[in-house]
């Protein structure tokens, strides 16, 4: 059985988003990338699953669609513990072309599994691992936060409001994934840094594909107004401004 | 040409964010010079369904097949995209939620229609279709353009509010075709909490953050949010302690939510918890530290201890309760 996780390159969390000068992109200079947080955990928890699977699982891979400068992040997966990557040689310019990319890129490969997170820390788009499975023509189950093989059977929690449904899909499938697939991401070890000098990185060039959407302009957050202060000696000025100024409660 | 919206029920009830994208999607409708019409799979009854002409719904095709009561998402998709094609649609709505997230993006390559999910007002320009939406977790707005003859929005939840619009809808049943094999995933069991206050549904939120100091301190919390009707909800660290259930955490990596009311106790207002809460329409922040960055992003701000405001302010919201 052979695993897939889907990994996005994305500015580190506490990036200070700052615009170009005609404000149609985000500047990216100086930016730190990261593994999109959802994906280290997906990597994480497959990790985990080969590990515990007594060999039955003999394959972790990561896939990544960018262009060269995603690869230190994609080194930094195989240094967590994946045991081969892809690129897909291109620039992701949106869910519904980087999924295409990734269906045509592992089509004759065989995943049993594919993770993808719930949604990118940049883009916020929640569209990529639905496009995927689609594209794939697998089952998918998306908001899975536990992931567990029970003999053969994969069964997966999946959120719903109030609390969670297991399901069982039938395999091959793609889970789409949120918090609790993993308690914390690995961090690599010195002797994974190591290894992943030497553990395959296969790139494979783009087919031809459209993007179906195109950001074409960005703004800043309207400032924000200045936070009133009241005295905690005079909580009740609180509720009445909650009132008659907000005019929420 | 007309607009579809797809409407999400709960064990056969409509909730406020369904009602929300039927507004947003019949105002569009209007935009656009034509109708909208709502579709429901599994079993609601014909008296809901006419809710929806309340809110703008000039027609609501139903798929009354009890094998929607569970959600699989290549069925769902399956159905939604003959829908829009029954309809001659070219534009869908779907709400925010998780279903969306797990329908919406196959609907769109079934349809080789662009995807813009949680956009966050009406559409800016109809040609080129332009829509708002937050990036980065509000750190920045973007205009995003959707090139497909099909467009598929999803709408971040209280974003456009529920706006009343009545038409008489009429109801048609949608004869539907999906064989069995097509549900691929099967729900073997469901865990479910009863009687709470839904995180993502809730109008009010009280959160409490690292600042409660521990999780017997959550009392005066709790009986705060019993009085507004609030939920309640924490910050990362305070869930990863079992201070309190994982369900509660907000934030970047936790459940984003967009309440009227968020009260933070507690809590710094670190980049990635704002991540999750910024969308409140009001925050109210309650900290010791005049410093801390959760006062950059609070509408009211009360500097002080926790454990000593709160009981003030339990005293203060049961006062105004019974006066209002
Ligand atoms: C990739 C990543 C993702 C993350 N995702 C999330 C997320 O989704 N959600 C999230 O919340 N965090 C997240 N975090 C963690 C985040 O960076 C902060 O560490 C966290 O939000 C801090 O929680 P806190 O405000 O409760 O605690 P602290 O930062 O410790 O703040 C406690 C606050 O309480 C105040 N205080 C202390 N005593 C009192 C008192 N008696 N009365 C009143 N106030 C008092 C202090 O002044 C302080 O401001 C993430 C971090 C990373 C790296
Ligand atoms: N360029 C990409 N390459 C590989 N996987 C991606 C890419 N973009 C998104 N994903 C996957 O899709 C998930 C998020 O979807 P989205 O928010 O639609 O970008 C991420 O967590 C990844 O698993």
């Amino acid at each position: 059985m052979k695993i897939l996780v889907c990994i996005s390159n994305v500015p580190d969390t506490t990036t200070k988003i700052k615009l170009t000068a005609d404000k149609t992109a985000i500047d990216l200079a100086n930016v730190q990338w990261i593994i999109n947080p959802w994906d280290e955990l997906a990597l994480t928890r497959a990790l985990e699953l080969k590990e515990a699977s007594a060999g039955k699982i003999t394959k972790v891979s990561v896939i990544s669609v960018g262009n060269q400068s995603a690869e230190p992040t994609i080194r930094k997966a195989l240094a967590i513990g994946a045991d081969d990557a892809f690129r897909v040689n291109a620039e992701a310019k949106d869910a519904y072309f980087a999924a295409f990319q990734i269906a045509e890129a592992v089509k004759t490969e065989a995943y049993d599994i594919i993770l993808c997170g719930i949604e990118s820390s940049d883009y916020n788009g929640s569209a990529f691992g639905g496009m995927l499975a689609e594209f794939m023509d697998h089952p998918s189950v998306s908001s899975v936060s536990n992931f567990e093989f029970a003999g053969e059977v994969v069964k997966v929690n999946r959120e719903i409001p109030g609390g969670y449904e297991v399901v069982e899909p039938a395999l091959p499938f793609v889970a789409i994934v949120q918090k609790g697939i993993a308690k914390e991401p690995r961090i690599p070890s010195m002797r994974g840094i190591m290894m992943a000098r030497q553990k395959p990185l296969k790139v494979v060039e783009a087919a031809p594909a459209e993007a179906m959407t195109e950001f074409v302009a960005f703004e800043p957050p309207q400032p924000k107004a200045a936070c009133k202060m009241v005295d905690p000696a005079n909580v009740a000025e609180l509720v009445e401004l909650l009132h008659k100024e907000a005019k929420i409660i | 040409m007309s607009v579809l919206i797809y409407t999400e029920n709960f064990d056969g009830k409509f909730k406020k964010t369904t009602f929300e994208t039927v507004s947003y999607g019949a105002e569009i409708a209007h935009q656009m010079g034509t109708t909208a019409i709502a579709l429901s799979l599994g079993s609601v009854a014909d008296n809901e369904l006419l809710t929806l002409g309340n809110y703008g719904a000039s027609k609501v095709l139903k798929v009354n097949d009890a094998r929607f009561s569970n959600l699989d998402n290549q069925a769902f998709a399956a159905v939604i995209a003959q829908a829009v094609e029954k309809e001659g649609a070219n534009v869908v709505i779907m709400s925010g939620s998780n279903i969306a997230k797990a329908v919406a993006p196959r609907v769109s390559v079934k349809l080789k229609a662009g995807l813009v999910f949680a956009v966050s007002g009406l559409p800016k320009n109809l040609s080129p279709f332009t829509v708002p939406k937050k990036v980065f977790h509000g750190k920045a707005f973007a205009d995003v353009v959707i090139k497909s003859p099909v467009k598929i929005i999803s709408l971040a939840q209280n974003s456009f509010g529920v706006k009343e619009n009545r038409q008489t809808a009429v109801i048609e049943a949608f004869d539907a075709k999906i064989d069995d094999a097509a549900f691929k995933t099967k729900v073997t069991s469901v865990e479910k909490s009863t009687g709470k206050i839904i995180l993502t549904d809730a109008e009010i939120i009280v959160s409490g953050g690292r600042g409660m100091k521990s999780a017997d301190n959550w009392k005066p919390l709790e009986e705060l949010a019993g009085i507004l009707g609030a939920a309640t909800a924490c910050s990362r660290p305070v869930s990863d302690e079992g201070w309190r259930p994982h369900s509660e955490h907000v934030g970047q990596t936790g459940k984003i939510i967009a309440p009227n009311l968020y009260i933070a106790c507690g809590i710094s207002g670190a980049i990635q918890h704002l991540a999750g809460v910024s969308s409140s329409k009001v925050i109210v922040a309650i900290n010791s530290d005049k410093e801390a960055p959760i006062f950059s992003a609070a509408d009211y701000g009360i500097i002080g201890d926790a454990q000593k405001v709160l009981p003030e302010l339990i005293g203060a919201f049961k006062k105004f309760k019974a006066e209002n």
